[in-house]
């Protein structure tokens, strides 16, 4: 597969899953104004992946469009993050994803939009705007929780305990990576690592919070291998298209 | 969406109550109205038009808010990338259209925590329409294309209503409505050129929504007990009926053109009228679903509540959070 096919991947896998899991929240969340954030969060998500999903269909040249590598692909060849597969939970597991997520996500489209390929560094200068809304969203969230009450504080530092170990996965490199690193065309997300971490500190501290201590970390989603959450999502997600093929909706 | 105003026929504005209100404040009260002035929250108003409003605007949006789950059950299974966008965003404004609703009430002096308290306890009503199951992608077509077009036919004179906060609150609805409409109505054509199996989901979706979509707009005028004095007061511009017919004589030629086949056999075009004859409305269905005994009344009910009992901690903890930051700043 082209780096860039792969590259592409990624990054419209990682919005289309989130997107999905955070359009559960719609008309469940604690209060309206959550339901409307959340599903917010989750349009832009959809429509960022919708949109590197198709440079991958494009660049790959097989006839596969945007929706064909949603809809027709199964486990081992969705390439998210396992970060982002890891299930809604309560209010705080969800924030505590975001939270981690959002914050990688703002620091990685703003580097994005010096990308030397023009459509990943336009699909960037376009999502940036939105995902700096998404990490102030979650931020808040977390300051809210940590510093709220007993039980907000217990929920949410469980809620970063499970999700912290997927975190070094954001920032890893593998060839794939390595080689569009070079070309210009893709981030080099260790570079992002340092500002993220004092980012991630300062919303701690603001919201009371200590970072988890660090752990072994889980990966494999940018190779296939993923939790079995994710099976279960695309069910979900692909039913329609799989039960009905080649029509149009 | 929208919920026509439904009450238990007894609870009319009783006279001994109107003829506590002052002679002179209330004469000045209907002239103004009658004029097509609009009645602003700190207006004297009488009692009787205030309790209508707050029942009318917070079963509309309470309409709004349990209306997010029919077609929030198919946000997950959207067959496509573009279809999940529109219907995500279709209803998250529904969810917005709730948001101004309640603040409209509130400035009749409720708090949306009182009125959401009333419909999870049951004494509040909303739209009897969501009440019925989203069985197969083809009823996300349906309820754009009836429910919220029987929506727009009701909400359309609601932008001039007497009550400026609601009518101001209606001018963007309608809005919003009117591509909801459009977008239910794309999803349904493009069903009915589909493939069989889709055509067959296109026709069962207009079969079930048909009558429940003429029942959105309350009972027969011979029948409504608030119908009278609300198009006194403007706060209604014109009777179930006549918006009903609107509905049926809009509609039909939508189904026909796209190949469908509207579930009345009693529907005949009638020259003298222009417009359309139809059966008679299962009435005793529509006051069973009044009464919560819709196919899925119990289940949208549970989830409003759990969502709301689930979600306490979280609307505790911004309290609680907001307080200390308060008494920080208080103490700098």
């Amino acid at each position: 597969m082209k780096p860039l096919v792969e590259y592409a991947l990624r990054l419209g896998d990682d919005g289309l899953v989130l997107g999905q899991q955070l359009s559960e929240w719609c008309g469940h969340s604690p209060m309206l104004e959550i339901d409307l954030a959340l599903a917010n969060i989750g349009l832009d998500l959809i429509g960022q992946s919708s949109h590197f999903l198709k440079l991958a269909g494009d660049t790959e040249g097989e006839g596969r469009d945007a929706d064909v590598l949603a809809f027709h692909r199964d486990v081992l060849d969705f390439r998210n993050a396992l970060l982002v597969e890891q299930p809604n939970g309560d209010f705080a597991q969800t924030i505590a994803r975001q939270f981690l997520f959002s914050n990688w996500q703002e620091l990685l489209m703003r580097e994005l939009m010096r990308s030397h390929d023009a459509t990943l560094s336009a699909i960037a200068g376009k999502a940036v705007k939105e995902v700096v809304y998404h990490a102030r969203f979650a931020n808040e969230w977390m300051v809210r929780l940590g510093d709220g009450t007993e039980e907000s504080r217990n929920r949410i530092i469980a809620g970063l305990e499970w999700m912290w170990r997927f975190v070094d996965e954001l920032f890893a490199v593998d060839a794939t990576v390595e080689e569009l690193i070079v070309r210009g065309v893709a981030v080099d997300p260790r570079l992002l690592r340092a500002e993220w971490d004092a980012r991630i500190a300062q919303a701690l501290a603001e919201a009371t919070l200590e970072a988890p201590k660090p752990r072994r970390a889980a990966s494999g989603g940018r190779s296939g291998h993923h939790s079995e959450h994710l099976g279960h999502l695309l069910t979900e997600m692909q039913f329609l298209p799989r039960a009905y093929p080649g029509v149009a909706w | 969406m929208y919920t026509t105003e439904l009450s238990d026929k007894n609870k009319k504005p009783s006279a001994a109550a109107m003829a506590n209100e002052d002679p002179v404040r209330l004469a000045a009260f209907e002239a103004r109205v009658a004029a097509d002035n609009f009645i602003e929250p700190k207006d004297w108003m009488p009692e009787a038009y205030r309790k209508t409003l707050i029942r009318q605007i917070s079963q509309h949006a309470h309409s709004e808010i349990v209306g997010m789950l029919p077609e929030g059950n198919w946000i997950t299974r959207a067959p496509s990338l573009r279809r999940k966008a529109v219907l995500l965003a279709k209803v998250q404004d529904e969810g917005g259209h709730g948001l101004y609703l309640y603040a409209a009430a509130e400035t009749l002096g409720t708090s949306r925590d009182e009125m959401i308290e009333a419909l999870h306890s049951g004494r509040a009503k909303y739209s009897t329409i969501f009440n019925y199951p989203t069985l197969t992608w083809a009823d996300i077509g349906a309820i754009g294309w009836l429910v919220d077009g029987a929506a727009i036919m009701n909400q359309v004179p609601l932008q001039r209503t007497s009550y400026g906060p609601y009518a101001r609150a209606m001018v963007r609805i309608c809005k919003e409505e009117s591509f909801h409409q459009r977008q239910g109505y794309e999803i349904t054509m493009t069903l009915a050129a589909g493939s069989p199996e889709q055509k067959r989901m296109a026709q069962d979706a207009l079969d079930r929504w048909w009558w429940p979509s003429l029942m959105m707009f309350g009972p027969p005028d011979d029948n409504s007990p608030n119908s009278a004095q609300s198009i006194r007061w403007r706060i209604k511009r014109e009777t179930n009926d006549q918006l009903r017919q609107r509905f049926v004589d809009v509609t039909v030629p939508q189904a026909e053109a796209i190949g469908l086949r509207v579930p009345d056999p009693a529907l005949k075009w009638n020259e003298a009228r222009e417009s359309y004859d139809f059966g008679e409305i299962d009435w005793e269905e529509f006051y069973a679903v009044v009464r919560g005994e819709g196919p899925v009344a119990k289940e949208r009910m549970n989830a409003r509540v759990k969502a709301w009992a689930d979600g306490a901690w979280v609307r505790e903890a911004a309290l609680a959070h907001a307080a200390k930051r308060n008494g920080r700043l208080a103490a700098e």
